[in-house]
């Protein structure tokens, strides 16, 4: 066997760092899936009833639907009826501001690295984190709340600004969209929101931190970020799940809504559970994220760093509405093991002068799949439309599958797409050329996967982008960290 | 320094060197020549650890310690350096970071403390004189679109930086014009102190001009058919091969 190859199989034999769970006592729905339990749900949270009409006419129409197929992944039909749709952990009483929040469950967080102190949290980054079904706190809420910006968990922003959740919800991902956007309308549990007024440069990263730790039950998170006239926000997500051998579902929508000249950078590092080395357990990852340049001059940057679930089925996606917008999409997929990632882009050119951007960097390792699906539209009005997609893949080792399913739809001659691919080998001559200036052949594999995806690392925020370069290595060292 | 006996090393079940013998003392340079396919660059990659490369019989000893049992990159940590003849291209990843993780896994492994950013930068402009060698180059990808006289000087410059006790330029002169040529010589001959050995691997005399060997070996079919001093590469440059070829098998006739 070549050396490459040697080190690669060294590599499947480790495990995943987060892998642990925790006992807590947690307020749940009884299994299964039905109208009663939506209405379980939104009285659970006391919702409006708006928003539980809004939920039960998702409901109807997801009972129609079905589960897409054309995926280049493969599972198991999930079994919806076995799952749980809410559970959240028992609070003595709804905390106000962090120091409320239960010392037990900020501990689980600690020691994800991730601390809710706001002395201690790096400066300059908000913190949302949700645990199974429910926003546990926010950080920095006040110094945000001068600004005017808005930052919360979903709940809360349903309680406290109705008339803008009103507004938004669904405006850019219709409850109806799709099979598994359709699900998560019917049944979300909670989920950050983020509102940037007209001219506010929002002075730190927000981030929201999921974490699915309860057995048997499926995470439905929304994300609702409104982003008025000249305003700027950057946005992180990460997200991480206990071991467990049976199969989760998350099932989130994100939606983007930015006006004349607003800025919105959604960046997600996403390190969910992916399976043991024989493909046992591991979370399915079918998320809707979308975005609209409404406005004159808006733009939308996505990047995501992409090395957990067992299959991923996600595809951030820009609508290009308002003249001169901008739509990007950066990613690095990773897959090892057994993983399955179906994962990409949609563009949609409708104004005018409108330019998009896509660079895919797909990893795949062990007895992976990772395909890139991407799709560029040039509609009828959008004149002088410009596309430049790049999709490259890296294999290491001679199990593994790379795919590219790139589809155009043009129907404005004056548009311009550009599409460029590559796909190529770790090759033994780099691994050697390393080790012969005595680089370990661990540390020259880290060295050269980095190298390939700095385009996409590049565009991270600094912190995240030293934790994802070391997360890719620890990856494909199969620790998965 | 170094003590090569009788070494036999094989590709895919094909014997390449069958039985090569040399001491190497701190301080010397050796130049290895020999007509195409005798096996020179077979010697290099093995004393470097390529793993296709199978020793099948013999020793190699390296100050003292047997190197056939040492992983690439030990030997690499122990003060081996091979110069290659075609460097590759790494994408990506610069020269610089590329060079600070291993200067730091060679001082990792002799019990030495990291290097941080500004003694690190500080070394590599040093180095940079010596070499001739422009930053811009170094902060771009390693190896990736440089020219060939921008690879070897890359690699003269890595030699630089990892202070190897023993350099093995593996056909360094080839793709060079003669500046270039020039200040690769200038670069090595600059890193040669009374510790350190070189072993210059080369098809042509031309290198030989500027980088001045102790000792010339002539490999033919895997083993040193003839030694001598720089006067034999001269020789070989006026008489090419064949007449080394046709002295060894007039001898054995």
């Amino acid at each position: 066997m070549s050396k490459d190859n040697e080190i690669l199989e060294e590599f499947t034999s480790k495990e995943y760092e987060h892998g642990w769970s925790v006992d807590y006592e947690t307020d749940e729905a009884p299994i299964g899936l039905n109208e009663n339990i939506i209405r379980w749900i939104s009285s659970k949270k006391e919702e409006p009833k708006w928003l539980l009409d809004w939920r039960l006419k998702a409901f109807e129409q997801w009972s129609k639907m079905e589960e897409p197929t054309w995926a280049n992944v493969q599972y198991p039909k999930v079994d919806l009826q076995s799952l749980r749709f809410y559970s959240a952990p028992k609070q003595k009483s709804k905390p106000k501001s962090i120091s409320d929040v239960d010392p037990e469950l900020l501990k689980i967080y600690e020691r994800l690295g991730i601390s809710l102190n706001e002395q201690k949290r790096l400066q300059g980054v908000a913190v949302d984190v949700v645990l199974d079904s429910v926003s546990v706190g926010t950080t920095f809420k006040e110094t945000l709340s001068k600004l005017g910006v808005i930052f919360c968990s979903f709940s809360e922003a349903v309680k406290e600004h109705p008339e803008l959740v009103k507004k938004y919800l669904g405006s850019v991902v219709p409850a109806t969209d799709n099979y598994y956007a359709a699900l998560n309308a019917a049944v979300f549990s909670d989920g950050s929101f983020c509102y940037i007024p007209k001219g506010v440069r929002c002075p730190m990263e927000l981030s929201t931190y999921f974490r699915i730790n309860a057995a048997n039950t499926g995470q439905f998170e929304r994300t609702l970020i409104v982003a008025e006239d000249q305003s700027y926000v950057s946005y992180l997500e990460g997200c991480t799940a206990p071991q467990r051998d049976e199969n989760q579902l998350h099932a989130a929508v994100v939606e983007i809504y930015a006006k004349e000249n607003a800025e919105v950078k959604y960046s997600t590092v996403q390190n969910w559970y992916p399976g043991d080395k024989d493909g046992k357990g591991g979370i399915y990852n079918f998320v809707t994220k979308r975005g609209i340049c409404a406005g004159d001059n808006s733009k939308i940057s996505w990047t995501q760093v992409e090395t957990g679930s067992a299959v991923t089925w996600k595809y951030p996606s820009c609508i290009l509405k308002g003249n001169n917008s901008i739509g990007e999409f950066y990613s690095v997929a990773v897959t090892n093991n057994y993983q399955q990632a179906d994962t990409g882009t949609k563009m949609i050119h409708i104004g005018k002068n409108t330019r998009s951007r896509i660079v895919s960097k797909g990893i795949s390792a062990g007895k992976s799949q990772n395909s890139y699906r991407g799709q560029v539209q040039v509609m009828k009005r959008a004149s002088n439309a410009r596309n430049f997609s790049q999709c490259d893949s890296l294999l290491m080792g001679d199990k593994c599958g790379a795919h590219t399913f790139p589809y155009i739809d043009i129907q404005n001659s004056s548009a311009k797409v550009e599409h460029e691919a590559t796909t190529s080998k770790i090759g033994e001559d780099q691994i050697f050329y390393c080790n012969q200036r005595g680089i370990s052949s661990e540390d020259a594999v880290a060295l050269i996967v980095n190298g390939y995806a700095k385009e996409v690392l590049n565009q991270l925020p600094m912190e995240f982008a030293v934790e994802a370069q070391k997360l890719l290595a620890l990856t494909l060292e199969g620790s998965v960290g | 320094m170094l003590s090569i006996k009788n070494l036999h090393a094989a590709i895919e079940g094909s014997p390449i060197l069958n039985g090569i013998n040399l001491e190497i003392k701190p301080g010397e340079v050796h130049a290895i020549m020999g007509p195409n396919g005798s096996g020179k660059s077979t010697l290099a990659s093995v004393l470097a650890g390529r793993e296709e490369y199978e020793v099948t019989e013999g020793s190699v000893t390296f100050k003292g310690k047997d190197i056939l049992e040492l992983s690439p990159e030990d030997r690499a940590r122990e003060g081996v350096f091979l110069a290659f003849q075609y460097p590759v291209e790494i994408p990506g990843v610069s020269s610089t970071n590329f060079l600070r993780t291993a200067v730091n896994q060679v001082r990792e492994y002799r019990g030495e403390s990291p290097l941080d950013a500004v003694k690190f930068l500080s070394l590599m402009k040093e180095k940079m004189k010596l070499v001739e060698i422009d930053q811009k180059l170094l902060s771009r990808a390693l190896n990736e679109g440089f020219s060939g006289g921008e690879k070897k000087k890359n690699e003269i410059f890595q030699m630089a930086m990892l202070e190897p006790s023993l350099s093995i330029l593996d056909e360094t002169d080839s793709g060079l014009d003669i500046d270039a040529l020039k200040v690769v010589a200038n670069g090595v001959n600059q890193l040669k102190s009374k510790d350190n050995a070189t072993i210059v691997v080369t098809h042509y005399q031309r290198l030989l001009d500027y980088i001045v060997p102790d000792y010339v070996h002539v490999l033919y079919k895997g083993k040193i058919v003839k030694s001598g001093t720089k006067e034999l590469a001269l020789e070989l440059e006026a008489k090419g091969y064949d007449w080394i070829k046709d002295e060894l098998s007039g001898a054995t006739v």
